[in-house]
């Protein structure tokens, strides 16, 4: 056991030093390859929320992301400082999540994954061709990276630690929010949403909060992708970018507070590192998220983590002999 | 003395069909009443009535003098009913502590409280006492769903508790369970009856548990009540051997 807790810590401590020291050693693009990492890695986490502690299936996340981007480019546009931009994407995608919440208080599983699929639909099509206020397929260019307190975070190297900060922050939160009353109110919802009522969880105000919360972190991320990318189109956001982040969830393992980092690093750094497989690489993901999903389906956290249940099992039956 | 709980004229018909026909009787403070009846003689659906869990066709329920037909299930357990259900009803991904704490966390503090306050909404001793009141220490931080099956019913009935409720409507709590645990969970919810005055309402089919445990008995068929009285009244009635214990 206290292995695993220290294998655990040094891999932490690793991470943790490494991307600290990004910018001595990665080239730009790759210096924007991990600021995208985490900007991905906060909507993925908004949705672990909403589906895997609240096992509620959401389709939107990239609308929101959309939605949040957006929010912080017009704002920006419109004078705003970036700050004050970025709290109103979050406010915006909790309350336009709260809404999409009501139809999962009457349907649940595949028929809220169409309900929620609608709503991205319907989230690109308004930033498609509403010209007057999106610019339409044109985009919106030049937007500006926040300034902190008179520091600029201007260069690819202070965003990156930058967006890399706020990530941090997200984790955390939701690390806080996940062991409250609150994420277990959110995982009883999932296991037994009956017996959850009577026990007098208020499943319908969870339900909701679920949605809105988890929404909200994809509008913080969306206000993080503006800056970061500079510029904002409406394919970025299409159905493709929402099924990406469930994805991601999927992949990296939902349910478990690391499980989206996990995953935006499978979906966002690995294909860089497997450049030399050319072609192959999307091809070679598929093939094994199929192999993933049919062995564990709880992805490759709980892969892990059943790695290590074995291994202590095995332990223990070797110290018994 | 107030009835904890009042049942009138309480009807509730699918289709054509009349689950439950014309029910009333009350409940008094403290006291233990079994409901028995054939299969289909409408005791699940009276408790769903009750619960709110469904919505009756006529009738009201009064839980402490207070009209509660149509509330939701929530608010009623926010007024002290609580509910075990036929089958298993745990969280099977969260271990028995989290279980038990889930289960009565609502009853404590505010949404506020609940987000920024303490991780077990304070519910930890409780919780630890009522482990140990079950007989559930050795399993205390397992998962639920790795539980033995009557392990498992025993927190299902445990989980019950955790809100302190005044009514508890359990429904088959000994379905499934070993002779030696069901001796245990009677002598359970006996000490929990006379310590904390809780009322209980049973539905069960095994006999020597209901005529042991319950002060008093109905007998339901065809949606109605054809009988109450003592356990040993209803078991020596002849409308009641006809219907249900069988000559």
């Amino acid at each position: 056991m206290a292995s695993a807790g220290l294998v655990r810590g040094t891999l932490a401590a690793v991470t943790v030093v490494v991307l600290a020291a990004g910018p001595e050693f990665l080239r730009p693009s790759q210096l924007y390859l991990v600021s995208l990492w985490a900007v991905t890695a906060i909507a993925a986490m908004g949705l672990n929320l909403t589906l895997g502690y609240a096992g509620q299936i959401s389709m939107a996340q990239g609308a929101f992301v959309g939605i949040g981007a957006y929010t912080v480019a017009l704002l920006m546009q419109a004078g705003l400082g970036f700050f004050p931009a970025f709290l109103a994407a979050g406010v915006l995608c909790f309350a336009v999540g709260w809404l999409l919440g009501y139809p999962a208080l009457r349907v649940q599983h595949h028929y809220l994954a169409f309900v929620t699929l609608a709503f991205t639909t319907l989230v690109y099509l308004l930033l498609r061709n509403e010209q007057w206020l999106t610019n339409g397929v044109y985009g919106i260019s030049g937007i500006q990276r926040p300034t902190a307190l008179g520091f600029a975070f201007g260069t690819a190297a202070r965003f990156y630690y930058f967006c890399l900060g706020i990530m941090a922050l997200f984790l955390g939160a939701m690390w806080w929010m996940i062991r409250s009353p609150w994420g277990r109110a959110f995982m009883v919802l999932r296991e037994n949403p009956v017996r959850a009522l009577s026990l007098g969880v208020d499943t319908r105000r969870y339900t909701l909060l679920a949605f809105a919360i988890g929404s909200a972190v994809g509008g913080f991320a969306g206000g993080l992708f503006a800056p970061l990318v500079q510029f904002l189109e409406p394919n970025s956001f299409s159905l493709g970018y929402s099924l990406s982040l469930l994805l991601m969830v999927i992949v990296g393992g939902a349910g478990y507070l690391f499980g989206p980092l996990v995953g935006a690093a499978v979906a966002i750094l690995l294909p860089d590192f497997l450049r030399f497989t050319e072609g192959y690489y999307l091809l070679l993901y598929a093939a094994a998220v199929m192999v993933l999903m049919a062995f564990c389906p709880q992805g490759l956290i709980g892969l892990s983590e059943r790695w290590q249940a074995n291994r202590r099992a095995r332990l223990a039956a070797g110290g018994e002999r | 003395m107030a009835s904890v709980l009042e049942i009138a004229d309480l009807h509730k018909s699918f289709g054509g069909i009349a689950a439950v026909n014309g029910v009333s009787f009350t409940v008094e403070e403290g006291e233990i009443v079994g409901i028995i009846g054939p299969n289909g003689s409408g005791k699940s659906t009276l408790f769903n009535c009750v619960l709110g869990q469904l919505q009756p066709t006529s009738g009201e329920v009064r839980i402490d003098g207070r009209v509660t037909t149509g509330m939701r299930p929530c608010d009623l357990n926010a007024l002290g009913v609580s509910r075990t259900f036929q089958l298993l009803q745990v969280f099977p991904e969260l271990t028995v502590r989290d279980n038990l704490i889930a289960a009565g966390q609502e009853h404590c503090g505010t949404m506020f409280s609940r987000l920024f306050g303490p991780r077990d909404a304070g519910l930890g001793p409780v919780a630890d006492r009522m482990i140990e009141f079950f007989r559930l220490s050795h399993v205390a931080g397992e998962r639920a769903g790795r539980l033995s099956y009557g392990q498992q019913k025993l927190l299902d009935a445990a989980m019950a508790f955790m809100g302190g409720p005044r009514l508890v409507l359990l429904d088959e709590p000994a379905g499934g369970v070993n002779l030696t645990m069901l001796g245990d969970l009677r002598e359970r919810l006996r000490a929990i009856n006379r310590e904390r005055r809780s009322t209980f309402v049973v539905i069960e089919h095994n006999m020597d548990f209901v005529m042991s445990l319950c002060t008093r008995v109905l007998v339901l068929a065809e949606g109605r009540i054809i009988a109450q009285g003592s356990p040993d009244a209803v078991r020596n009635d002849p409308k009641v051997i006809e219907a249900y214990l069988g000559p």
